[in-house]
């Protein structure tokens, strides 16, 4: 399985407390478009197996495959946020970007045939509007290496009680 | 116009043509959506007295304003047809994903008439209408169904209401499901088969445009936000199975098909035993900040592949009504029934009449051959494997369970008739459809609201055992007040069925589920998405024309006062033990408590609507047509 090595921050999703419930969905397609219209979100839940339920957004790749790949420099990372970044004039909707990225995190709008990323909502105040409306906590915004040292926090508290 | 697109979509089966109807506003604003809307078009489109499983019995759906916003609880859509269990209107909701979908198709609502020549599963992708073949999904699960034309169009973005193998088979309670939620009770599965209908999938990109996204935005989150406290803690906690044991400490639990309201055993297959032992995973349906769907797993024995929601009424009708306290086994026989595709309150409470026939002697063992026990078996009140057996009769219409998938009041006529039997006195259906997991003689009220049920059996339509159940009301008499209350209560469910809200939200919009707690937040919730300026007596119109439209296609099919009924057990004989013990609703009492409805709701005293009513509701062609 491939996964992001990243040290920056992204959004991810705890399947164990997931519902499936797409608030995130439509939280993001109102957010970034002004409708509600979970096609357009950037964030996009997955049900499969009947029980296997989980969102996924962009994971800001180190040496992002994304940018790499772009045939029109369409793409670039934002070295302090790792946030991808898109340049609307340079953006053919090829797809290429699609193609490149393990987490199917990137979609085209169909209407103006660009790629759209998630941007961790860097423009609103109070952040991650998914965060803020996922109503089972499920959703975060963290580096893997913070889930890490909560991970190892958690099991010294259970190893430690034993 | 906010909140809609403003057009149906009509499908002809059988000529394969397909065409859009626009409605005015004024047509909006009386029928909104859900079952009132999925009903009115029932109306305008069936031709009266057709028999249910004829091309002649249109499938009506129509989706929920709030699909696809982020109002909590409100991806919704009703569905409507004749039904084939009752003859009379076969109203019902399903949710989750497809009424997401349905809505970004750009339809209000889809109208499927005549029936196909060959199995077909219909693709609406936006304004496109596809017939597909659907040979290759004969004899697949509802889920199977789903995820093999998702992965045929290699989209996920597809969702489908599906029927299973009853569906197929023609069980006259199958079920139409999609995303593991079931549009069920009415049959709804069998109409479908009928029409050779495997499937029926959306796919849309159109976005929701409401008039007030700021407002609705603020109104939703903070519903969200109250539904993570203590007024739906219910639902997320043990989900509704928490029921059995509240009902047996009422003496209210169905047990060996309604004889007794106590189950010796009630701990083995109540919701905390679940919670410990068999519990895998909460959900919800899109939309919906809640969770309440208990996915549950057989844990050892004959069943460890079983697994699906379990929710009380379903746990009720297989497992104590049957006498069964294996909930692994309880477990199989839902898993059977949601997977198949059909009612699982109706299969545990038609097993149960035949457990009952075989008590009596007036069904015997070789009654019971099937492929899996060539000499028959002896389905005894608590006989797990009986159980299990049956219900895949039932969905497979093989040997008995050609009788049984007809439901029990057609199964015990049939019976009556070629035996001399009177198997129709322990038949538990009102008007034809099973009922539901109170018993009705220690609830008199509810006993009421069932009774004039426009669906038959079903505790979803009536909320009346409210005042029984809370003390508000002595639940054992009958007084004067009872008439308003099956009024109010069934016109109260009625507006969350018709926007619609899934009814386990209600207490948390002002933390109060009654009027005044909720109607506030809902009128709000309306104006925003739509523009209009509904008021608060607005609100209550809806309820009461939503139930109106569904009585009056009843009328138009034949109702009479007399079809007002209970089962024969309720009215003549009382349970033994537990505390509701002793009770039965008498003939009389039920002739009065009729008199007292009919009267709150400003009918004749023969349970007709006036003209006058009629028109008063805004409702004109439909006072042309039955009103006197």
């Amino acid at each position: 399985m491939v996964t992001s090595t990243s040290r920056y921050k992204y959004i991810t999703c705890d399947p164990e407390k997931c519902i499936g419930c797409q608030l995130c969905e439509y939280i993001c397609s109102y957010t970034k478009t002004g409708e509600y219209n979970s096609y357009r979100s950037r964030i996009r839940t997955v049900r499969v197996d009947e029980i296997l339920i989980t969102a996924v957004a962009c994971r800001t790749c180190e040496n992002a495959p994304c940018v790499m790949v772009c045939t029109r420099d369409a793409l670039s990372q934002d070295q302090e946020s790792g946030i991808i970044r898109l340049d609307k004039d340079r953006c053919d909707g090829c797809a290429w970007c699609i193609e490149a990225c393990d987490f199917g995190a990137i979609s085209i709008n169909p209407m103006t045939k660009l790629a759209e990323i998630c941007d961790q909502c860097e423009d609103e105040e109070a952040g991650p509007q998914c965060v803020l409306w996922c109503p089972k906590d499920a959703l975060e915004l963290t580096t893997p290496d913070q889930r890490a040292q909560r991970a190892r926090r958690k099991l010294a508290t259970e190893e430690a009680l034993r | 116009m906010y909140g809609y697109h403003g057009k149906i979509l009509f499908i002809d089966l059988t000529s394969r043509r397909t065409w859009a109807e626009e409605k005015p506003e004024s047509w909006y604003q009386t029928y909104i959506g859900g079952v009132s809307m999925a009903t009115r078009l029932l109306w305008e489109n069936i031709e009266p007295g057709c028999d249910p499983l004829s091309p002649k019995n249109p499938i009506c759906i129509a989706n929920g304003i709030f699909a696809g916003t982020p109002v909590p609880v409100g991806a919704k859509y009703g569905l409507a047809s004749k039904s084939p269990l009752t003859g009379f209107v076969g109203d019902s909701l399903s949710g989750s994903w497809f009424s997401v979908a349905l809505r970004r198709t750009g339809w209000d609502g889809i109208v499927l008439h005549g029936a196909s020549e060959a199995w077909v599963n219909v693709l609406v992708d936006d304004g496109r209408v596809q017939f597909r073949q659907a040979d290759k999904y004969l004899g697949l699960g509802t889920f199977a169904t789903e995820e093999a034309i998702r992965e045929d169009l290699l989209d996920d973005q597809v969702r489908s209401a599906t029927i299973g193998p009853a569906g197929e088979h023609g069980v006259r309670f199958a079920n139409v499901t999609n995303d593991g939620r079931q549009a069920g009770r009415t049959g709804h599965g069998a109409v479908w088969g009928a029409k050779k209908l495997k499937a029926l999938s959306v796919r849309g990109t159109h976005g929701v445009r409401v008039a007030d996204p700021d407002t609705l935005m603020k109104l939703s989150f903070d519903i969200i936000e109250s539904a993570q406290g203590p007024h739906t803690a219910k639902y997320r906690l043990l989900g509704t199975a928490t029921n059995v044991l509240n009902m047996n400490t009422l003496g209210l639990l169905p047990t060996r098909n309604y004889q007794e309201g106590v189950f010796e055993e009630a701990e083995l297959v109540s919701g905390e035993y679940l919670e410990e032992h068999h519990k895998v995973k909460k959900i919800a349906c899109a939309q919906c900040p809640i969770a309440c769907e208990q996915v549950s797993a057989a844990k050892q024995g004959l069943y460890v592949d079983a697994m699906t929601g379990i929710e009380y009424e379903c746990l009720f009708a297989n497992g104590p009504n049957c006498g069964i306290s294996d909930m692994n086994a309880v477990i199989k026989m839902i898993d059977i029934c949601d997977r198949g595709g059909m009612d699982a309150m109706s299969n545990g409470v038609t097993v149960s009449w035949a457990m009952e026939c075989f008590e009596r002697g007036v069904l015997t063992k070789e009654d019971f051959r099937c492929a899996k026990y060539p000499e028959g078996f002896a389905p005894t009140f608590g006989n797990a494997e009986a159980g299990v057996t049956l219900s895949e009769m039932i969905r497979d219409r093989e040997g008995i369970g050609a009788l049984l998938s007809m439901g029990t009041k057609l199964a015990s006529e049939q019976i009556d008739r070629e035996r001399g039997t009177e198997s129709r006195n322990w038949a538990m259906h009102i008007k034809g459809l099973e009922n539901p997991g109170y018993d009705a003689r220690g609830l008199k009220t509810f006993a009421l609201g069932l009774a004039v049920g426009t669906r038959g059996g079903c505790h979803n339509r009536t909320a009346a055992y409210d005042p029984d159940i809370k003390g508000e009301v002595d639940r054992f008499s009958i007084d004067a007040s009872r008439g308003v209350l099956a009024k109010r209560t069934e016109e109260y469910a009625a507006v969350y069925d018709t926007l619609p809200l899934c009814k386990f939200i209600r207490r948390c919009f002002s933390g109060k589920a009654d009027r005044a707690g909720a109607w506030p937040a809902i009128q709000a919730l309306i104006n925003a998405t739509t523009g209009w300026a509904f008021t608060y007596e607005d609100i209550d119109l809806i309820g009461e024309r939503a139930h109106t439209i569904k009585k009056a296609f009843n009328i138009r099919e034949g109702w009479t006062r007399d079809a007002d009924r209970l089962n024969y057990r309720w009215h003549h004989e009382p349970m033994t033990r537990g505390p509701s013990a002793g009770h039965v609703v008498t003939e009389e009492e039920l002739e009065t408590l009729k008199d007292l409805y009919y009267q709150a709701k400003g009918w004749t005293a023969d349970g007709l609507i006036p003209k006058s009513k009629l028109l008063e509701l805004g409702m004109d062609d439909v006072a042309e047509a039955i009103g006197v």
